[in-house]
């Protein structure tokens, strides 16, 4: 066993925690975004993956990422079922890392439960509770742990090609953006979108959990530095830097084109350039991360229109926000990674590189999309014909805090009723 | 016995109040409402996408007066909610057949 290096093991384990917090605050910058009878319903799908997916995790879904390579970089073998056996995870036998196993595992299980639950803001309002936990579960078993082993475990096959990915560009955003399409496909729109009005029932709680969010997204990528060192304070402060241009470049351009500043446009441009940084966050210097950021707000603004111009109804926009962020910072990961701020990586097109680290990005894009996407389609398409993915009209109508959980997120006011105990 | 219901903006309630307050009203009753008449809608957008908000928010008053009071507090009442813009509101009038005072048992004026 390495030396373990308290101060290293005390940053993941913060992280680990700062992670976690961004669950509530997806939820809430979720919530607010839908009408009020569904604003439990978005809660649930998203609190319900800290408890689904943490225990497949550590019965199962690490050792599939993290695993002994198996299959020439494809997945990881079954040794850990359990979390047996963590002293012999890739990367910790032979000294490259001076936390505790356990720590990491903690660290990637808070990976593990937010990436799906960021699916869940495309299927809003109409998306059967019994048929998101199977979708779910079997995602978390099937999809996430083989993508976060290509790309973050030393065996896996885009890690051995040198594609970059600092936080999980391709493993969390275009993973469960791509997902999040493909069950929007299945699912179909909300009944009268895009005619009716939905507009969100309170942007407070959106603009709160954008404020988790971000706060939580510093352990999200520093943490992924697995240090307290360099890196990690390189990768907090483009994080941030990147958040707030982004913020900036949505704000202009929402400006110009819909005549209004508005605070959900702040909220979103600055998720959107969270996720954006994902990948880069420890692998570019500032003006790479403001550069990132501008670029991802703006674009990431423009690409909400994609569903009106396409027909589909991503409700919240995860495919704009999630999906073409993390392409934005997948690949302009080739154009501005600085071998300067992490020796780790090599220098992009424009700092000189050339070509070989875009075309990495390029396959690990295209490898995540066309997997998840595939997988994410067959899933969803199963669950359809077997269990039905939607609530029938009536629930609908009524709102998924009622028909799927008995339950009513505001009762404000001394006038209803509850009646009197059977 | 008359009952006066004023539509009024809900910035000019207190202004409302103060007046009949001036006048010697002892009691009045408020709902928030929404409704258009002259003034529209405004429009909102989220991420792009255009709503139109069909019904403005307002402030209904409603107070039971004596016949005789009925001009002066009407009065009092549009002058006190007035800006002279658009969207200002209404008031109408409507005879009252009974009153009760519920604590006291009390009827008709006495009970105003």
């Amino acid at each position: 066993m390495p030396e373990i290096d308290t101060g290293n093991t005390a940053w993941v384990l913060v992280s680990t925690a700062l992670v976690l917090f961004m669950v509530p605050g997806l939820a809430f910058f979720y919530a607010g975004m839908v009408r009020s009878k569904n604003a439990l319903g978005m809660l649930m799908q998203n609190f319900f993956s800290l408890g689904l997916v943490s225990v497949l995790w550590v019965i199962l879904g690490f050792s599939l990422a993290f695993g002994e390579d198996v299959g020439g970089g494809l997945v990881g073998a079954l040794d850990h079922i359990g979390l047996a056996n963590l002293a012999e995870i890739p990367g910790f036998g032979d000294g490259a890392l001076s936390i505790p196993p356990l720590a990491f595992v903690a660290f990637q299980m808070m990976f593990a439960v937010i990436t799906p639950a960021l699916i869940t803001g495309a299927t809003a309002d109409r998306l059967k509770f019994s048929a998101w936990v199977l979708f779910l579960g079997m995602w978390s078993i099937i999809v996430y742990p083989v993508v976060a082993h290509w790309v973050f475990s030393p065996g896996g096959w885009l890690f051995q090609r040198g594609a970059l990915d600092f936080a999980g560009g391709t493993v969390v955003h275009i993973n469960a953006g791509i997902a999040a399409l493909a069950l929007i496909v299945v699912l179909g729109k909300r009944k009268g979108w895009p005619g009716d009005a939905m507009p969100p029932h309170s942007l407070p709680l959106t603009l709160l959990g954008t404020g988790i969010l971000w706060f939580g997204w510093f352990g999200f990528n520093a943490g992924s530095a697995l240090g307290a060192n360099a890196v990690a304070a390189q990768a907090l402060m483009n994080t941030h830097i990147a958040a707030a241009a982004a913020m900036c470049g949505w704000l202009v351009v929402e400006r110009l084109k819909d005549g209004h500043a508005s605070t959900l446009g702040a909220a979103s441009g600055a998720v959107a350039g969270l996720v954006a940084i994902t990948p880069c966050a420890g692998f570019v210097g500032i003006w790479g991360s403001l550069g990132i950021g501008v670029v991802a707000g703006a674009v990431c603004f423009l690409a909400i229109q994609l569903k009106f111009r396409l027909g589909y109804d991503d409700s919240l926009d995860v495919i704009a926000v999630h999906l073409v962020g993390g392409i934005i910072g997948s690949v302009l990961l080739g154009l501005l990674a600085d071998s300067s701020v992490n020796e780790a990586a090599p220098d992009g097109l424009l700092l000189g590189g050339g070509t070989g680290l875009l075309v990495n990005q390029l396959i690990a894009v295209g490898a995540t999309l066309a997997f998840s996407g595939i997988i994410s389609l067959v899933l969803a398409k199963v669950l359809d014909i077997s269990i039905g993915l939607r609530i029938d009209d009536e629930q609908e109508a009524q709102g998924l805090d009622g028909s799927q959980h008995a339950e009513s997120a505001y009762s404000l006011g001394d006038i209803r009723s509850m009646g009197k105990v059977a | 016995m008359k009952l006066i219901t004023a539509i009024v903006k809900p910035f000019k309630l207190d202004d409302v109040r103060e007046a009949l307050k001036d006048l010697g009203v002892d009691g009045m009753t408020i709902t928030e409402v929404q409704g258009f008449g002259r003034q529209r809608g405004q429009t909102e957008v989220y991420r792009g996408a255009e709503y139109t908000v069909n019904f403005v928010p307002k402030a209904r008053v409603e107070v039971l007066v004596n016949d005789a009071d009925v001009g002066r507090m009407s009065d009092a009442i549009a002058e006190a909610a007035r800006t002279g813009k658009i969207g200002d509101g209404k008031i109408w009038v409507t005879d009252v057949d009974a009153v009760v005072r519920i604590r006291t048992g009390e009827k008709g004026t006495d009970a105003i």
